[in-house]
Parts: structure tokens; sequence; C-alpha cells
């Protein structure tokens, strides 16, 4: 690919995060109308009044995807780091343990968990928990743990061959400290572009979850559970799916874009290394 | 002869579960302040000794034999109190300075992390990193200090290295071809400037490379290693001047490029054999 057509890339999920980033900002202080009160303006078209018309509680549309992208990028937040805390220090130990014993277990117990579908374990959390937005926040960023600890290992153990780890052994330096300073900055650039195409697949996974009724309840809106109740008048007001559809999908492209331009913004960066 | 400083004895290394041998019945000694070359071709087992003696061996090596410090046996000691002795008495200069410096520290904090184990104050730090930098013949120490390794010169690179490695004052310094990375005239330089470094604070030296012109400048000593063996040893006057092993003659003989007929080939180890 050419270095412009990288550009572009990364500059297009930027924009798209950003705009996302801002609409979830401008929500928190104001949207056009109340996104949860019931009104009699049922399924009203797209007017000056409402520009993406009511849906059939008579809410406004945009003032519910506004609302919704607040939930979104918390949920996307949140799961991610989840996912981080927990994922990048296992994967560290278990890259530096490298084929001992107990490195191996650990990995393999992580593989156990990657097995385990986010979808099922949000079920479980559900069942037990009741669904909110904080047990489909945990069943995703659990879900995602092994990803952070399959990616953090794979870059441990390609740093630890380099020769300043050996120089950093040699002059006395402990394993945490070496972890801290030459490890963790060297493989942050992998961890960076991860995050994002994570966050993707968080969001996604959110929408599923909520359009199944096992996120948020339904005080708040989200975009997964407008899909839901739209559907109910798919035959006489078809636009209602697409809208919150259209936003999913916007996100979902934005954080993978911004993920896939990150990693070829900083792949020089990883070549200069090897 | 002084005391011994480092004393290998029937060293063997094997790798893996095939055990591949990479280094079969070597024994080699240095004395205090003295320097020790260690010669021969790639995967003749001179990196895997110097690893050896280090503790750094891959995982899946098996060492057998003795690598004693002072008396101490290194082999088979825990981690952590090689570690201390690693810090403090020996210490390393390695062969590629791109990989050797962490790309994401600049140079000065990665020779003052050396240092800050020996709890010293940050400005007392500052300062001996920007003296040792300036001894191993950097001009403006303050500014290599303040930069990312990227933004240095191969041959700068080597002397932050170099700087790593000697601000401990260590007793020995094992260099694995420390000038293999770098082009004959900065080569030069840098050799000058260990060679000095090395004789001013009077550390003992293992230097391998498979370059004879640059061990021969360096050692007081010679090893000559081919297959995992030592195939001869002395003094590097007598290994130069009277060659034992055929092996040795070859090196020799294909170092001097003088001796070439112009228009002849060149010779080969083979013709020695």
């Amino acid at each position: 690919m050419s270095r412009s057509l990288r550009e572009v890339t990364l500059w297009s999920g930027l924009v798209l995060v950003g705009m996302i980033v801002l609409t979830a900002l401008v929500a928190m202080v104001w949207t056009p109308f109340d996104p949860i009160r019931v009104t009699p303006e049922r399924l009203a078209p797209m007017s000056s009044r409402h520009w993406l018309g009511t849906d059939a509680y008579g809410i406004d549309i945009l003032s519910q995807l506004m609302s919704g992208a607040r939930t979104c990028l918390l949920v996307g937040m949140v799961s991610v780091a989840i996912a981080a805390l927990v994922g990048i220090p296992l994967g560290l130990v278990i890259g530096i343990g490298g084929d001992r014993w107990w490195a191996r277990l650990l990995l393999r117990i992580s593989d156990m968990l990657y097995a385990l579908p986010a979808l099922l374990l949000a079920i479980l959390l559900a069942a037990a928990l009741g669904a909110s937005t904080t047990t489909a926040m945990a069943a995703i960023g659990i879900a995602t743990i092994p990803v952070f600890v399959r990616m953090t290992r794979a870059g441990t153990m390609q740093v630890m061959t380099r020769d300043y780890v050996a120089s950093a052994r040699v002059s006395g330096i402990g394993w945490p400290a070496i972890a801290w300073q030459h490890i963790l900055p060297n493989v942050a650039p992998l961890l960076g572009v991860q995050a994002s195409v994570s966050f993707a697949t968080a969001i996604l996974a959110e929408a599923a979850l909520s359009y199944l009724g096992l996120s948020t309840p339904s005080t708040t809106p989200t975009w997964g559970r407008m899909i839901n109740e739209a559907q109910r008048a798919i035959y006489t007001s078809p636009e209602l799916t697409v809208w919150p559809a259209l936003a999913i999908g916007m996100a979902v492209l934005g954080f993978n874009l911004l993920g896939d331009g990150l990693r070829d913004r900083l792949d020089p960066l990883l070549k200069e290394v090897s | 002869m002084s005391r011994r400083l480092l004393e290998v004895r029937d060293l063997h290394v094997s790798f893996g579960r095939s055990r591949t041998v990479g280094v079969d019945e070597v024994s080699l000694s240095l004395a205090a302040g003295e320097r020790l070359g260690v010669i021969g071709e790639s995967g003749s087992g001179k990196s895997v000794t110097a690893l050896a003696v280090m503790g750094l061996l891959p995982e899946n090596a098996r060492p057998r034999g003795s690598v004693r410090w002072k008396g101490i046996e290194l082999l088979g000691m825990p981690e952590r109190r090689l570690a201390r002795l690693r810090g403090t008495q020996l210490s390393m200069v390695f062969q590629e300075p791109l990989t050797a410096l962490d790309p994401t520290m600049k140079a000065g904090r990665q020779v003052a992390e050396v240092l800050r184990l020996h709890r010293m104050s940050r400005g007392d730090t500052q300062e001996r990193v920007v003296s040792m930098l300036g001894r191993v013949g950097l001009s403006e120490p303050e500014r290599i200090a303040d930069s990312y390794p990227h933004q240095l010169s191969g041959g700068q690179r080597q002397r932050v290295l170099m700087a790593m490695a000697l601000v401990n004052r260590p007793e020995l310094v094992i260099c694995d071809e420390p000038t293999t990375a770098l082009d004959v005239t900065v080569q030069k330089r840098v050799l000058d400037t260990l060679d000095h470094q090395l004789a001013e604070s009077g550390a003992a030296c293992l230097f391998i490379s498979h370059d004879l012109a640059v061990v021969s400048r360096m050692a007081h000593r010679l090893v000559v290693m081919r297959h995992g063996r030592v195939v001869e040893a002395g003094s590097t006057q007598q290994v130069l001047t009277d060659p034992q092993h055929p092996y040795t003659r070859g090196l020799i003989a294909t170092a001097d490029l003088a001796a070439v007929v112009p228009g002849e080939r060149l010779p080969v180890l083979e013709d020695f054999a």
C-alpha cells in the first residue's frame, strides 16, 4: 500500500472515531429531545423537528442515537481496559516464563478462556447477576483477555531475543524492571493497535448483547436495543433499523480503520527494532 | 602468574533434546587484568563459551563442567546471586549495537540504569553517565545522553555500549565481536578507545572475534576454537609466529593478503588442512 493511502486509512479512522466521541460528549449535556420519554408523536417521519423521525414510542431517533454513543464508548473503554489490565501483565509473565511449565500452563488456561464465547459468558453473568451494562462490560472484557495475553506474549518473546534484554540482565537488573522499562515500551505499539481493534469488537459485542436484552436496561438507549425495537415496525418503517445499524457500522469501521492506520504508521518503528 | 580471576574447566554445552554439541571440553583461564582473545569461525562455540560464563545460555542449553569466578562456581548458581555478580564484577559488550540498545530509551538512561543499582543520587548518576560517555570518546556526551539509539551512528552506539559495560568498573569485560558491525575505520578508533579504557581500569577482558587482526591487537593470549573445541592456545606472539595446528596456520595465511600475488586466487582454509 502506498504511503498516502495508509495515511487516508489512519485519518478516516480518526475522523470517524472523533465524530463518535464528540457525539457522546455532546449527549452527556444535551440531546434534541429526551432520549427515553415516551411521547404521542409515534413513528413520525423525518422532518425539521425530528431530523431522523421518531420510533414506535414517539422517541426522537437522533437523541437515542446520540445517547447510545455514550453507552457504546463506555462499554468499549471499560471492557478493553479490563482485558488490557489483566491480559498485558499476564502476557508479559507468560512471555518471560517462555518454555517453563507454569508459563505453558497459564497459556493453556488463557486458551481455554479463548474458547468460551463472550455471548455465553454474558448470558451466564446476566442469569446470575441480572442483565446490566456492568455484566455486559465484564463479559466482553473477560472474553477479550486471552487476545491481549496472546498478543503481549508474542511481542514479549520477540523482544526477549534482543540483546538489550540480555544486556539488562548482565547489568543485574531484575525481571520486573526489565519487563516495565524494556519490554513494555517495545510492545506498546503492538498493544495500541490491538486495543483499537478490540474496541471495535467490543462495540459489536455490546450491540449484540443489548439487541438480545443482555446488557443495559431500557432506561438507557443503546444501538443494539434500538434495532431490536425497530424490528416490530420493520414493515411500516424499515428505516428505523437502518439508523442504529449505520451507527454501529460506523463505530466498528472507525476503530478498525484507526487500528489498521496505527499499525501501518507504527510498522516502520517495529521494523527498526528488528 | 597472578591470581586466577576466571577459570573454565572442561566446559561442555549441548542444546535441546537432540543434544547438539555447542562446546566440548573447553578449558581456559584468565588472570586479573589479562586479555584473552578467542578466535574461531561462526559456530565454533566462542559465543556459547562467553554466554556460559555470563550465565546467559538459552533455556534449552545444558552446560557441564566448571566455570569458576575467583574460585566460586558460576554454573548452577541461582539467578539472583548471579545477577548481583554480573552487575558489579562482570560485564559484556554485545555484538550488534543496533539490537543491544533499547530503541525506546534514551542512551543516557540506559547507561544510568546500569549505575542506578548502586543507589546513587540522581545528580551524581547523571554526572557519572556523562563523564563515562566522554571517556569512551564521544564528543558532546550531554547530547548523546539525551538521544535515542536511532539518532546515533553505529560507532556512537557501540561506544554507548562500551560505556554501559565499563561504568561499574567491572573486573572482567567480555567483548563478543564488539566491532564486527562497524566499518573498518570506525572499528579502529573504537578499538583504540576500548584498549585505552581497559588499560586504565585494569579490567581483564575476554575478547571474542573471528577477525585475527583485531584479536591479535587486543589480546595478550590467544585461544583458537573450531567445532566447539580449543585447537590451539598460547601467547599471541607464539600463536602468530609459530602456529602448531594446521587450522591456525590456515587462519594466519588467509589473513595475510599482502602475500597474495595480484591476479592469483586468494588462499582458502582448505589449502592448509
